[in-house]
């Protein structure tokens, strides 16, 4: 499914990287461990994590992710939203926590 | 065709820059229609390589030499170097400080993860002089 028609779905705002929506989710990975992320993640995971600096953008571009979406309405910094539309990498925001987030995804039979 | 050369300047603590090194080096890959598991390995390395480089070092620079088949990469900085090049290689060793545990780097699994995409791998570091990586990745049969 994409990460447009997931956003209609389940209540996500897009924060940033709108270019980016017609990118294909295979799945979910969570976790906040940068070099974790790195070595686990894998192409079309939406990536959800409580880190918010702009880095993030570099983690997910690298591995092709899909999205990244932040949980329970976090500030996101200025510097992530300008790094998100440069790469065209879908910013995502809830205000769900992770747990009820993976819920909504299973609901809707996403990445499955 | 021959190789072509790159090489990337890597400041210390800066984190607004951190991984634009990595994304140039996996773009370029990109365009020469680098394999795709071959580009994720690459892209997985230089990241690891760039950020321990920003985090750890005085700074420094990683040069890539992409060639069809093969990349081969060379993370260089200018120190402080590593004492004890055994313990850094372990998985969950990290001397990463709170604030950059923080931010979610500090897992100790940088090194680790550059070895494990590498086809060759090699550290060498002397204190007071600087920390070089040297690795070389190829195209896997099949692929
Ligand atoms: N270029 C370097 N210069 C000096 N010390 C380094 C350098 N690279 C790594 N180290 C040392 O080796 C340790 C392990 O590095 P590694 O990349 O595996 O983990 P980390 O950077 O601490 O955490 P992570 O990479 O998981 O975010 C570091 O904590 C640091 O002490
Ligand atoms: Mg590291």
């Amino acid at each position: 499914m994409k990460v447009k028609e997931v956003c209609q779905k389940i209540n996500l705002g897009l924060l940033a990287g709108g270019e980016g929506l017609e990118r294909e989710i295979t799945g979910l990975y969570i976790c906040d461990l940068l070099s974790w992320v790195m070595s686990h993640a894998v192409k079309g995971n939406a990536w959800i994590t409580v880190q918010t600096h702009s880095n993030i953008i570099a983690v997910a571009t690298l591995l092709d992710m899909s999205c990244i979406i932040i949980p329970e309405d976090m500030e996101v910094e200025e510097e992530t939203l300008k790094k998100a539309n440069e790469e065209k990498m879908p910013l995502l925001r809830s205000s769900q926590n992770s747990y009820d987030l993976v819920k909504e995804f299973l609901n809707h039979g996403i990445g499955k | 065709m021959s190789a072509i050369k790159y090489t990337f300047q890597i400041e210390k603590d800066d984190f607004s820059r951190a991984g634009e090194a990595s994304s140039s080096i996996k773009k370029i890959l990109m365009q020469v229609g680098s394999e795709p598991s071959l580009t994720r390995r690459v892209a997985i390395a230089t990241y690891e390589a760039e950020m321990n480089i920003v985090i750890h070092s005085d700074g420094g620079t990683i040069s890539v030499m992409i060639d069809p088949k093969c990349v081969m990469v060379l993370a260089k900085d200018n120190g402080p170097g590593i004492e004890n090049i055994e313990l850094a290689m372990k998985e969950g060793y990290s001397t990463a400080t709170d604030r950059i545990r923080e931010m979610g780097f500090g897992a100790g699994m940088g090194l680790s993860n550059m070895k494990k995409c590498s086809d060759e791998f090699s550290i060498e570091s002397k204190i007071g002089e600087g920390t070089t990586i040297m690795m070389n990745m190829c195209v896997k049969e099949g692929e």
